[in-house]
């Protein structure tokens, strides 16, 4: 067990790479609720959340929900979230780390009549992922095909009331579901058990951030922080200049018409090393910046890493060094994603709007 | 079988005649989950007692090797470069990654069995 954000949580169930195939090949199950989980609602709701993230939130409708960052003045990420619209207000899951600083920065900056719960400890999380997902989640009174890539509804799964979201953090198409805390646990193991001859496994933080990271989908705190801005972080299609006022607005205009200073790039390492965060990389001896996530990939079968660099200093193809313990690890500058899971049909549409 | 003596920093050594063989713990591998990488030195290196000898890389970390006796190196394990899983499936046999000639008599600090249960029990804790 590791600790993550304050939770005790497991790096791997059985072994990292096979539960890291079967999200890629079937479908692996995550326990996801150390994520924040806060319901807002009130009379001014869409203003107040309007105002502190940089999607536009009056475009959602009930049934959908949208990725978002939450800026500071500068510009910086505070935090990435996603924003359900539900038939009454929103609901918003955060970052485990990042829960009580969002609970804080929503309260401080909540007019009268908003109204914001912390639902964590009441609602559990779990994450159903992989090509396969739909096929084997034993659910009932629920159209699964009626919900589109960052859509949701309600319905049973093994006989547990669900709130079934098609959303994920590994690529691949799958589900959230939002169960309550005293029910989540029978949720999970039923649908172990009925997945199991499929080769359904549950699915551990390795398998989850090597997904993650085949994706190209960012950690806070690795990949970004309130250090980094939205379009150094590669998320400028989060970031709606043109829906009306929101912190952090006229920073990022600013940074989109001068040009971010940084970048995310893609590495392949060439040799078995892990370029870890923290990790300084460079190119015909210059530096360049430095690693911000890495691990291996079992799936892909090399090592894989982000780096954030000087913007414009490399491009795919070009070759790289990182610093491993003092050792000079080559590596080259590849496309993002390093991966395109089964959710690519889907989020392939979702991007090409925001594009 | 040879007698199997253990490290603090959860190395394995069995010794025969002159040649101990060298690896990591059952509980060392679980500990570091599914080995990814070595970095290994070459052989005829001459390695002192407790002397670092290489790392060994899991997703979780990277930690390093340390050579439980002294001696110099007569065989590397080559299968580990392409077969670095070898560490967690068979820690004892086939995950063996270093074979050293010893630089004097058998070390007699290193833990038996019990001693070595004593430490993994005082870490897994």
């Amino acid at each position: 067990m590791v600790d993550f954000g304050g939770w005790d949580m497991p790096q791997q169930y059985t072994s990292i790479r096979d539960e890291h195939f079967a999200v890629r090949k079937v479908a692996g199950l995550f326990d996801v609720s150390h994520m924040g989980r806060f319901r807002v609602a009130g009379d001014s709701c869409v203003d107040f959340i309007q105002r502190l993230v940089t999607n536009d939130v009056a475009l959602l409708v009930h049934g959908h929900a949208q990725y978002n960052l939450m800026c500071n003045e500068a510009g910086g990420v505070i935090d990435d979230l996603v924003v359900y619209r539900g038939s009454e207000g929103f609901f918003v899951v955060v970052n485990a780390a990042n829960r009580e600083k969002d609970l804080e920065w929503f309260r401080s900056h909540a007019p009268a009549d908003v109204e914001i719960e912390d639902r964590t400890f009441e609602l559990g999380l779990i994450a159903f992922q992989g090509p396969r997902a739909q096929e084997l989640l034993p659910c009932e009174g629920v159209d699964l095909d009626g919900i589109p890539y960052f859509g949701f509804g309600h319905g049973d799964v093994a006989g547990i009331h669900a709130l079934i979201s098609r959303t994920g953090y590994t690529g691949e198409d799958g589900f959230e579901l939002f169960i309550s805390s005293d029910q989540v646990g029978a949720a999970w193991d039923a649908i172990l058990e009925h997945g199991r001859s499929a080769g359904v496994l549950p699915a551990g933080l390795g398998a989850r951030d090597a997904t993650r990271l085949e994706a190209a989908l960012r950690l806070w705190g690795n990949d970004m922080d309130e250090t980094v801005n939205a379009y150094e972080a590669g998320l400028g299609w989060t970031v709606k200049l043109d829906k009306g006022d929101f912190i952090g607005r006229d920073a990022l205009q600013k940074i989109k018409a001068e040009g971010p200073r940084r970048t995310l790039v893609g590495l392949r390492l060439q040799s078995g090393d892990i370029a870890r965060h923290g990790a300084a990389m460079s190119a015909d001896g210059k530096a360049l910046g430095i690693v911000t996530s890495g691990t291996h990939s079992f799936f892909l079968g090399y090592p894989i890493a982000l780096a954030m660099v000087e913007a414009r200093s490399l491009q795919a193809g070009d070759r790289a060094i990182v610093d491993v313990r003092g050792r000079e690890a080559r590596a080259e500058v590849v496309k993002l994603p390093f991966y395109r899971g089964s959710a690519r049909s889907l989020s392939e549409k979702k991007e090409s709007r925001h594009a | 079988m040879p007698d199997r003596r253990y490290t603090k920093t959860h190395e394995w050594v069995t010794v025969d005649g002159k040649v101990a063989t060298v690896g990591i713990t059952d509980f060392a591998q679980s500990q570091l989950g599914d080995v990814v990488f070595l970095e290994l030195p070459s052989t005829g290196r001459k390695l002192g007692s407790r002397e670092t000898f290489g790392v060994i890389e899991s997703v979780k970390a990277a930690s390093d090797l340390y050579a439980p006796v002294a001696g110099r190196i007569t065989a590397v394990n080559e299968k580990l470069a392409a077969k670095p899983e070898l560490i967690n499936s068979d820690p004892y046999g086939e995950g063996w990654i270093l074979k050293i000639e010893l630089a004097g008599d058998a070390p007699t600090d290193l833990l038996d069995e019990a001693d070595y249960k004593r430490v993994t029990e005082a870490s897994a804790s």
